[in-house]
């Protein structure tokens, strides 16, 4: 029972944990490229890598927090627009073609010797490197606080702290989504993710719209990376394809083209994720190593992945009239 | 997707020629890989370093800076301690954590008479890299001059960067900081050719998928991986010799396929299911297959065949013996499937159904069942490709499918999406492209990749239809 | 509109002939196996004529027309669009190869061809959906050969597609806002502040709702646009054309796929955008609807255009009929024209004469 009890409360911390905020805010991001333009992005975890690199070494060169955040968002928006340039006149899968190969290339720059003198080669950046600016932010007094069964310190990297700035950010992300998806803007986006030849024939500039749909987005994936760093470490090794294939699957579940589904998707998914690896963990501690377990955990998740894109391509807020994909 | 139609009936019938005679002049080679007279590698001292592994590996090397065998250095650290022997190649231990590591050479197994120049050195672990610490045997007792750090390189294993790039290095020459030297660079044109032809494979399958169904499969990298594994599985646990092993690994693995269109694709393509959605299945099979593959190997890099690669020089290209038979294998392979598109009945329908899926079904057709055989023949080339990878470059991790999958999109984008016969040019291209760009001075060998997604990219701006493709009519 | 040109040749002395009834002379005289066709084809549109009544509109057009040399490549009196030396090269082939056009303002013209002649191809080259190899072409005066096909709508020539492109997941009315041009809330900084956009938003609905009564579409403002039938999509993506305010309105294949019940009302609403000024350019298979509705035809084949002029007398161009039907019965059996009963009736009678 106590066994039982202890899973339940790590699950239940994945409700609120920073990289549960940080996977919303990438499948905020993603949910702007897919869900609202139909842009097919398999490669969020670069952009999520590049905000990562972009704020860890800007801090670490000195820039004040804001200024590093800034160019975490920077260079996202940039990668959209060197992705974007030569991908987005063209049918949709040479972009999804070019983003997972970036995605790859960009994890192999960043554990590459060249630049490891900034990148740190295979081994990341250390945490400690670079969350002095973000910690120093903190206008919470040092302490400890208890919420329910939850627990944490004010100031630190698995902190309060860090938990309130990882969500308002993706509060203010959810709004700015709202915003911009509900004015004729976002209709322009939906009409190019039903048909772009039609809204051209109609005097939009459809290659326009898609490239700023793939900047914010871009843009909302390095602030996703900023997030999932904080508490953490650069790892390039943490943020690889697989990152992206969760990400992927965290917003089809909560459903694409919602408001509130990456969100929610993202709670739900690792809520459930942590409870079936603990509970397997527990479970399965005499017939599989624990190695197994999570490889275990992972084909779940991707068989999960296809069940949803299949069985219910709306995901669990999505309007089943208006199913999130190509209906062509 | 604006250009021009190119000539693409000549180039591609002058290529279907020029495979096919490649074929028939290799077509009576055998595919039995001569099992070397080596005796088998302990599993403990072939560590290759990928993004959860760090390697130590001590180097034994007398004055002509030969490999000394049979001496014991013992490494310790972080909790670990292991003790090693030299042999006449490479020695490599997997650690546990990063960190420093001490190794320490046991005096006892010093031939008498000698000594090493230092007792001990310090090295530091990383992922994704192989430490190295250099021991010179030297006559009598006194130390000689300072020793480097870092063993010459000639054994070719890698540099210190060796990469997540989740196949072995063996083959690719370190590059100094100069410009290269001719026979440098043929070398690196002949491993070129051999990882061109082998990416080939997988990428002609890649490309009929996509001619046939529209999908852009993203699962087709793992399951190169999985043709590596079987090969793995099939050599070191079967026992197989080299030749069922192969055969078994392409039955699987199109099984694998078939299957899969039994379950998932067939079912789906009668409910009509659109393809981006079909695209984002293929995202999640990956991920699936990813982790199955993972269950049997982990993160370590494994070889499929035990034994050490004997070097074979063929007109001043030095390559392994299985990676000449593997790229006989592949050519002949290639020209059966050349033959099998151009002269066989099923063939010629699969590039009708691959042209317009409407008119060959009108025609009499069944573009179900050439789905069918697309899938199945892809996945077990996918396979082949996987094995005769990993045979040639002597080792993989499951990473291995991920970076090919890249180079695959780059070379079917390049010869033009949806022809069979543009993914094998593409193929040959950028395996030439990966293995010379090596050769650029300060060019880690890791960002070879790189300069898939370079031509990716500039392909996509010059020229999107590809060199063999076609543009499409809008509306 | 220039009114000026069409208040000119409207001064001549003016025949209100029928272009139906000037047709019927000449049929006596037409080639040898082209009376059947004709013929038969005449009398349903003397029928359709009668049931029509025939707009001012429409008679000036036919009138100004009626002084024009029906010959390829004709200069027309006012002009609105013109195409010169335009080719269009898939590998060996040429898909496109029009030596002149010029298409008269305020008209409805066709372009008809069987299939495969290229009026698509040269559809999509005007209205920069496909770059051409080489040419030049004028809309209302200004080159647009390398002109996007956004900008070209916005210049006020606008397109639908052979395959309806109704934006299914977006509700019938989303449709039409959509293709309101000048919305400050397409920007992406005007989109967060509502009352930017609120006002023209207001307004463009209004405007909506008003063209989709029109249609007949308003009762389904609130329907998804991919749960309307085939007939339904069609007239959306005119009402659709019809909000960005276009001089001239480019149709592919309008009657395409269409239950034949909704022809006649698409064929109402075609008209109607003549008689409001607009110019209408329309690819069509469907023979009948060419000779009821158009005030001018072009002729396709193989790339090029073989014949044009008013309807009644390009149907009886040897070039014309040899284009469709092929001199020999070498008869393209994929050709929707072959479904035209007047088409059939004159196969029949060539094959009893054999």
């Amino acid at each position: 029972m106590d066994e039982l009890i202890r899973i339940l409360i790590q699950a239940l911390a994945q409700l609120v944990a920073p990289a549960t905020a940080a996977y919303a805010l990438a499948a905020i991001g993603l949910n702007l490229h897919f869900g609202y333009t139909g842009l097919l992005n398999i490669g969020q975890a670069g952009f999520m890598l590049m905000g990562a690199y972009g704020f860890a070494i800007a801090t670490i060169e000195g820039a004040p927090f804001w200024l590093a955040f800034l160019i975490a968002a920077a260079a996202g928006a940039l990668l959209a627009l060197v992705l974007g340039i030569p991908t987005l006149k063209l049918r949709g899968d040479y972009l999804a073609i070019v983003t997972i190969s970036a995605a790859e290339i960009i994890r192999f720059a960043g554990r590459s010797t060249l630049w490891a003198e900034y990148t740190g080669g295979a081994s990341g950046l250390a945490g400690t490197a670079y969350k002095g600016t973000f910690q120093d932010l903190s206008p919470l007094p040092d302490g400890r606080t208890a919420i329910g069964p939850l627990e944490y310190i004010h100031n630190g990297s698995d902190s309060w702290w860090t938990r309130i700035f990882a969500w308002s950010l993706v509060l203010i992300a959810v709004l700015l989504v709202w915003l911009i998806t509900r004015s004729p803007w976002g209709r322009v986006l939906k009409g190019i993710r039903e048909d772009e030849d039609a809204v051209r024939a109609l005097g939009k500039n459809v290659f326009s719209y898609k490239m700023q749909a793939l900047v914010l987005g871009g843009i909302a994936g390095s602030l996703a990376g900023m997030l999932f760093v904080l508490p953490i470490s650069v790892a390039p090794d943490n943020m690889g394809r697989t990152l992206t294939f969760f990400v992927w699957t965290v917003m089809l579940l909560g459903g694409a083209a919602t408001l509130w589904g990456p969100v929610l998707g993202s709670m739900l998914f690792f809520f459930v994720y942590m409870l079936l690896r603990t509970g397997m963990r527990t479970g399965l501690s005499d017939i599989m190593p624990a190695e197994n377990v999570e490889h275990l955990a992972g084909l779940m998740v991707g068989v999960a992945l296809m069940c949803i894109v299949i069985f219910r391509p709306q995901g669990i807020l999505g309007n089943k009239k208006e199913l999130a994909f190509d209906v062509r | 997707m604006k250009a021009d139609r190119p000539i693409a009936s000549p180039a591609r019938r002058a290529l279907a020629v020029v495979v096919a005679v490649l074929a028939a002049l290799t077509a009576s080679a055998a595919m039995l890989a001569a099992p070397a007279a080596a005796s088998g590698a302990d599993v403990a001292t072939d560590c290759t370093p990928d993004g959860t592994t760090a390697c130590v590996s001590p180097i034994v090397l007398d004055n002509n800076n030969d490999p000394v065998p049979g001496i014991e250095v013992t490494i310790t650290g972080n909790d670990f301690e292991a003790v090693v022997t030299s042999t006449d190649g490479p020695v490599s231990v997997a650690v546990p954590t990063v960190g420093r590591y001490t190794l320490t050479v046991d005096p006892a197994t010093v031939p008498d008479g000698m000594s090493t120049d230092v007792p001990e050195r310090q090295v530091v672990a990383q992922t994704g890299s192989t430490a190295r610490g250099a021991f010179r045997i030297v006559q009598g007792s006194a130390p000689a001059e300072n020793g480097s750090t870092t063993a010459p390189s000639e054994t070719g294993t890698g540099g210190e960067d060796a990469e997540d790039s989740g196949i072995g290095d063996e083959g690719t020459t370190e590059n100094a900081s100069g410009w290269p030297e001719f026979s440098q660079v043929w070398q690196q044109f002949g491993s070129g050719i051999r990882f061109g032809l082998l990416l080939a494979l997988a990428s002609v399958g890649l490309s009929l998928i996509y001619g046939t169904t529209g999908i852009s499969t993203f699962s087709h990298g793992e399951q190169v991986t999985l043709g590596a594994l079987l090969g793995f599985i099939s050599v070191n646990w079967w026992g197989l010799p080299v030749w069922a092993a192969v055969l078994a690994t392409i039955v699987i693995c199109a099984a694998t396929g078939w299957f899969q269109d039994v379950v998932l694709w067939g079912p789906l393509r009668r409910r009509g299911t659109p393809v981006m959605q079909l695209m984002i299945v293929t995202i999640g099979l990956s991920m699936s297959l990813q982790y199955v593959i993972q269950m049997f190997i982990g993160g370590r890099s494994q070889r499929v065949l035990p034994q050490n690669a004997r070097p074979v020089e063929i007109a001043g290209i030095t390559l392994s013996a299985a990676s000449w038979l593997s790229m006989l294998v592949a050519l002949a392979v290639i020209g059966v499937i050349a033959w099998f598109l151009t002269q066989t009945r099923i063939g010629r329908a699969t590039r009708a159904v691959s042209d317009n899926a409407a008119l060959a079904a009108a025609t009499g057709i069944n573009p179900d069942r050439i789905v069918r055989i697309v899938w199945t023949m892809s996945t077990g080339l996918a396979g082949l490709s996987g094995m005769l990878l990993a045979i040639s470059f002597g080792s993989f991790t499951w990473t291995l499918g991920m970076i090919l999958l890249l180079l695959m999109f780059a070379s079917v984008t390049l010869g033009g999406m949806g022809t069979a016969f543009g993914a094998l040019a593409g193929s040959i291209v950028i395996g030439l492209v990966v293995e010379m760009s090596t050769l650029i001075p300060g060019m880690p060998s890791s960002l070879r990749y790189a300069s898939g997604l370079l031509i990716l990219i500039l392909v996509l701006l010059i020229r999107p239809q590809g060199l063999l493709g076609r543009a499409v009519r809008v509306g | 509109m220039s009114a000026d040109k069409n208040e000119n040749t409207a001064g001549e002395p003016v025949e209100t002939v029928d272009p139906v009834a000037v047709a019927e002379p000449a049929e006596a005289t037409g080639p040898d196996g082209t009376e059947d066709l004709v013929g038969s084809a005449a009398a349903a549109d003397a029928v359709a004529a009668a049931s029509t009544e025939r707009s001012a509109a429409a008679k000036k057009v036919t009138e100004i027309l009626s002084h024009v040399e029906p010959k390829v490549g004709v200069a027309k009196p006012d002009v609105i669009l013109t195409a010169t030396g335009v080719q269009r090269r898939f590998g060996g082939m040429t898909a496109v190869d029009v030596d002149h056009l010029e298409v008269q303002r305020g008209a409805i013209t066709a372009l008809i061809g069987p299939n495969g002649a290229g009026k698509t191809t040269f559809f999509n080259l005007l209205t920069g959906f496909d770059k051409a190899n080489q040419g030049t072409w004028e809309f209302e005066g200004r080159p647009i050969a390398h002109t996007s096909a956004a900008k070209l709508a916005r210049t006020g020539m606008v397109r639908t597609f052979q395959l309806t492109k109704a934006l299914s997941r977006l509700t019938v009315l989303q449709n039409m806002l959509l293709a309101a041009p000048g919305n400050p809330g397409e920007n992406l900084f005007g989109s967060l502040f509502r009352p930017l956009w609120s006002g023209v938003e207001k307004r463009n609905t209004a405007k909506a709702m008003e063209i989709l009564a029109r249609f007949n579409l308003d009762q389904k403002k609130d329907d998804f646009a991919g749960s309307l039938s085939g007939g339904q999509r069609k007239l959306l993506e005119m009402a659709r054309a019809l909000m960005t305010e276009p001089t001239m309105i480019m149709l592919d294949e309008p009657m395409a796929g269409v239950n034949p019940a909704l022809v006649q009302s698409l064929l109402h609403h075609v008209q109607a955008l003549r008689d409001e000024g607009m110019t209408v350019l329309f690819v069509e298979h469907d023979m009948h609807a060419v000779r009821h509705i158009s005030d001018w035809v072009v002729v396709m084949a193989e790339g090029r255009i073989v014949a044009e002029g008013p309807p009644d007398s390009v149907m009886q161009d040897q070039a014309v009929v040899d284009a469709y039907l092929g001199a020999h019965h070498d008869t393209d059996l994929g050709d929707d024209a072959l479904l035209d009963p007047a088409v059939l009736a004159r196969l029949e009678a060539e094959e009893e004469k054999r």
